[in-house]
């Protein structure tokens, strides 16, 4: 399993370098300029100090390969300074955001914990609702619990964040005035009605994303129960005179949760991508709606950054979710 | 008696000749799947998978279960085991019913039958290992402390010929009769008194089928078993049976101690199957005449009205496609269900309307 992680990792270089490339070169091709938003009174020699201050007047090569300097070392070293207080990356250029002059990477690191709030704990409650639907509407096929549930992920998987999102604010925020329908990023949790103020504002994001995890999981899970409980081993375990819950939630569970576990682990992702229309309605400042403001105001550095991140992740998590498919099935090893 | 048991188990229940204790007794046993169609999946019929079945099976002894695919031997089998909610019938295991008991007391019960399936490699938990397959109905069942349990899982692979070491081993790592050993191993776990052994034989290799037959004769012999055992594979029954009994179409055809219904079958089914056994020996091989059916089985979503063999029957009377046969003793523990062996076939046929 060792071994071929580290193949795995040495082959996965390749492969975001090509990805890095790609979106590079993307982007250069996009229309749009870095200078476009400011006034016309700046005059075009003062204009040309500040792109050769930004760095695009360089050959293209030249500015991707900066990138690649700045992402894989100086950004690095960087951490290492902030960790253990040393001074490796003094002196040395970061990647800095052409919409506020500040690092790519201090940005993130500030949009980061909103993010993983929101649309991590909705990606966990989703999981969470799905087990037990998934379960059920598999064991009892056909039921109207099973026909209930297949007729809510149907409408939860094709109903858009932007409308059920919009449909919520409508209701819970205007009408039933429960939630409030602006999260409040400057919300400081240091006492049991800040908790409340805190959780109140997240409801809504939360269900919003959930609703969308929760139909999928739960579609797959059933489908994989389903396969699981027509299988010989089923009939042998209930031979055994195990009691249903064991059958089902031992047996059959641990064998249909080998596919899910691994789709689980190739969605993680887009968690730490956000959502980024989900966090535009609610006005959740986090990574999503980072990227979407970073893309209006050509921030080629920032867009360039937070994709690829993304794209490391996927990379890492497809990993992950191949390595607990050998930890999970046993039929399967990577010798 | 019980009402279930007086269609064809009438006769069966009368004439008891065996002095040993029944075991396991059914009586007019159905099992029919329903089919449904349309949108409204409405009740439109049934596959009657085994219809009106009733036979004994004696301690210590093997019954043979034989026919063709899809004749329910396996349904039966299920069935007895309540593996399946049987339609109708009366099974007693051991002198307790089992085909209404309700769900603890049939789990409790579960000790005293158990089975070992067909395919070895599906009927075991692909992520169990093999220990915790064969201490899993330990776990369910007993008290044992965790030393107990080990020297029982150690005591058990030993008893079926498995090495030790295997014992952390998962089932994908194993042949095929190393698999159907595991699920007897697993299935020897509670001291049951009565296995049904799903054609235990036919995933596996001719070399091995026999390997596993002699270990399931050995148990018996060691461990005072009673086997329903079921199969197509006619010599092997032959082999290892006491008696055999004969299913066609969801119903017993015939059932007789093995060397009377080898030497001298008596149902015209009988006949046809023991004559597509191929002889060894070249000479009589080529001799030898074979009774060719025509057509197919029907379905048995819609069996022949009489006689279920009826349409295929090369000695068929009129009598057999208006009456049902009654499956009776025509000679001292020798059953039947023909026409051809009715005492007084008129008085028969008033007594079957049903």
């Amino acid at each position: 399993m060792l071994n071929y992680t580290i193949r795995r990792l040495v082959l996965a270089v390749p492969t975001l370098l090509f990805i890095s490339l790609i979106i590079f070169s993307l982007l250069k091709l996009a229309p749009g300029n870095p200078l476009g938003d400011l006034p016309l009174t700046i005059p075009p020699e003062v204009r040309e100090k500040m792109r050769e201050a930004l760095g695009v007047n360089k050959p293209l090569l030249v500015q991707y390969l900066l990138w690649l300097k700045e992402f894989f070392v100086v950004e690095p070293l960087h951490a290492i300074d902030v960790i253990f207080g040393t001074h490796y990356s003094a002196g040395m250029q970061r990647i800095i955001s052409w919409q506020t002059r500040s690092p790519v990477f201090d940005i993130i690191a500030q949009r980061i914990p909103q993010t993983l709030w929101v649309v991590g704990l909705a990606y966990v409650v989703g999981v969470l609702i799905a087990l037990p639907i998934g379960i059920l509407s598999a064991y009892k096929q056909y039921s109207v619990f099973d026909q209930t549930g297949t007729f809510a992920a149907m409408l939860g998987l094709a109903v858009p964040p932007f409308f059920s999102g919009v449909l919520m604010i409508l209701i819970f925020s205007v009408y039933l005035n429960w939630f409030p329908a602006i999260y409040d990023t400057n919300l400081n949790v240091v006492s049991w009605h800040s908790l409340w103020e805190q959780i109140r504002q997240m409801v809504m994001p939360v269900l919003v994303l959930a609703i969308q995890t929760t139909s999928q999981i739960s579609r797959y899970l059933r489908s994989s129960m389903l396969d699981n409980l027509s299988q010989d081993y089923v009939r042998t375990a209930r031979a055994k005179g195990m009691s249903e819950s064991r059958v089902v939630l031992i047996h059959v569970l641990r064998n249909s949760m080998i596919p899910v576990i691994t789709v689980i682990a190739l969605g993680v992702p887009s968690v730490f991508g956000g959502a980024i229309v989900t966090e535009q309605i609610f006005l959740v400042n986090g990574i999503g709606q980072l990227l979407i403001t970073a893309i209006y105001a050509n921030d080629l550095p920032m867009v360039q950054t937070i994709t690829f991140i993304f794209a490391v992740l996927i990379v890492l998590f497809n990993l992950v979710a191949d390595l607990l498919y050998g930890v999970l099935d046993p039929r399967i090893r990577y010798d | 008696m019980l009402d279930a048991g007086e269609g064809a188990g009438g006769a069966l229940a009368g004439h008891d000749t065996d002095p040993r204790r029944k075991l396991v007794e059914v009586r007019g046993l159905k099992m029919y799947f329903p089919i449904t169609s349309g949108l409204l999946r409405r009740h439109v019929g049934d596959v009657k998978a085994v219809d009106n079945v009733s036979f004994d099976i004696y301690e210590g002894e093997t019954l043979g279960l034989v026919g063709e695919s899809g004749c329910g031997k396996s349904t039966t089998g299920r069935a007895l085991l309540r593996l399946y909610e049987v339609t109708d019938g009366v099974v007693k295991i051991d002198g307790q019913e089992v085909a209404r008991a309700d769900a603890r007391t049939l789990r409790r019960m579960r000790t005293t039958m158990q089975m070992v399936f067909q395919d070895p490699q599906a009927s075991l938990n692909p992520r169990m290992t093999v220990a915790s397959i064969i201490s899993e109905p330990l776990d369910e069942h007993t008290r044992l402390s965790k030393k107990e349990k080990l020297a029982r899982i150690y005591e058990l692979m030993d008893a079926v010929g498995l090495n030790r070491t295997f014992a952390n081993r998962y089932p994908h790592e194993f042949s095929g009769g190393q698999r159907q050993r595991i699920g007897i191993a697993r299935a020897l776990a509670l001291n049951p008194k009565f296995i049904v052994c799903d054609e235990p034989i036919a995933a596996l290799d001719v070399s091995i089928q026999a390997q596993v037959v002699n270990l399931l004769e050995e148990l018996q012999e060691k461990l005072g078993l009673t086997y329903l055992f079921i199969s197509h594979d006619l010599s092997m029954v032959r082999h290892i049976a006491d008696r055999v009994a004969v299913m066609y179409l969801g119903q017993m055809a015939e059932l007789a101690p093995r060397e009377a219904l080898y030497s001298t079958p008596l149902h015209p089914y009988t006949e046809a199957l023991l004559s597509a056994v191929p002889d060894p020996d070249p000479a009589v091989e080529t001799r030898r005449e074979r009774i060719i059916l025509s057509g197919d089985v029907p379905s048995p979503a819609n069996p022949p009205k009489g006689c279920n063999f009826c349409t295929r029957c090369p000695k068929v009377l009129p009598i057999c496609k208006d009456v049902e046969p009654v499956f009776r003793e025509v000679q001292p523990r020798h059953y039947v269900a023909c026409h051809l062996y009715d005492p007084d076939m008129t008085q028969d046929a008033g007594a079957t309307g049903a």
